[in-house]
């Protein structure tokens, strides 16, 4: 399969405007890289949800967009990072209801759950860094429990 | 990569009136500030006219998020204060997975297949319909 070169970038998010643009990006990257549409619904509702994390909680930062291989299986793979005050209990924050920004509390949980590979890396005060992959046809491998 | 920006931000949403329904199309991608300015323009309209129904049209629109749901949500139940009610019609499939998913279901909303259902769901009397999806009134 053809892998354009053009999808791996790297996108700011210092406003709700740069979601519009990150949704954007991320929905035309999966769709070249062969996502069914309900792999790219699932991927760019989640980065929606981390890219809305990365600017209310983190005070805004960047997402990396990189494409990824195993044997024949494309993925896609997302990287927010944030240098704001960090997430000071993790297993808390991942579980469903849990909410500082006065949303629905789905951010962090809702958005491991729609994808296949989740993991969660903050430091208070020093910042949160958040990395999921989307595989095109399942994950090449059995997934982990979560 | 070079995407066009094809979208205006913060672009209002158009309000048709269709007797006592308003009818609300949303199409492609809603920025937060659309979705912020669809809630007060529809609480606006159900205010200063006769509408007793609201149908907002979902089935342009490819992302819902939890952002976008809480707003759908909080329209419904503003709606709902100022004695109308609310449809969302058109979800795509796709849309309703990742919802799932996401652990949205939205149990208050009231959905409809497309508008046309949704038309048809207003003219029941009011509290037929109440917490039952539209396919098990037999519509």
């Amino acid at each position: 399969m053809h892998v354009p070169s053009t999808v791996a970038a790297r996108l700011p998010i210092g406003s709700d405007m740069d979601l519009t643009w990150i949704r954007q990006h991320v929905r035309q990257a999966a769709a070249e890289l062969g996502f069914g549409l309900v792999q790219q619904t699932k991927l760019v509702t989640a980065a929606s949800e981390l890219a809305r994390n990365t600017l209310v909680h983190g005070g805004g930062g960047h997402m990396e967009c990189t494409p990824v291989a195993r044997g024949r299986i494309h993925g896609l793979r997302l990287v927010f990072t944030d240098s704001g005050p960090g997430i000071p209990d993790t297993e808390l924050a991942l579980s469903d209801g849990y909410t500082s920004g006065g949303g629905l509390g789905m951010g962090l949980g809702g958005a491991r759950r729609l994808v296949h590979e989740f993991t969660l890396d903050s430091r208070p005060g020093e910042g949160t860094t958040v990395t999921i992959t989307a595989w095109a046809s399942g994950p090449p491998y059995p997934r982990r429990a979560l | 990569m070079t995407c066009p920006r094809t979208e205006v931000i913060g672009a209002h949403v158009p309000v048709l009136t269709l007797g006592d329904v308003l009818l609300v199309t949303v199409q492609g991608d809603l920025d937060d500030q659309t979705a912020e300015y669809l809630r007060q323009d529809i609480t606006r309209a159900v205010a200063e006219t006769t509408a007793t129904g609201v149908v907002i049209d979902v089935s342009g629109v490819e992302v819902v998020d939890s952002f976008l749901g809480r707003v759908l949500a909080d329209i419904a139940a503003t709606v709902k204060l100022l004695a109308a009610r609310t449809v969302v019609a058109g979800i795509r499939p796709a849309v309703a997975i990742t919802l799932v998913e996401l652990g949205l279901t939205l149990p208050g909303l009231c959905t409809a297949l497309h508008v046309e259902q949704a038309l048809r769901l207003l003219r029941e009397p009011s509290g037929t319909h109440r917490g039952a999806h539209p396919r098990q009134g037999g519509v």
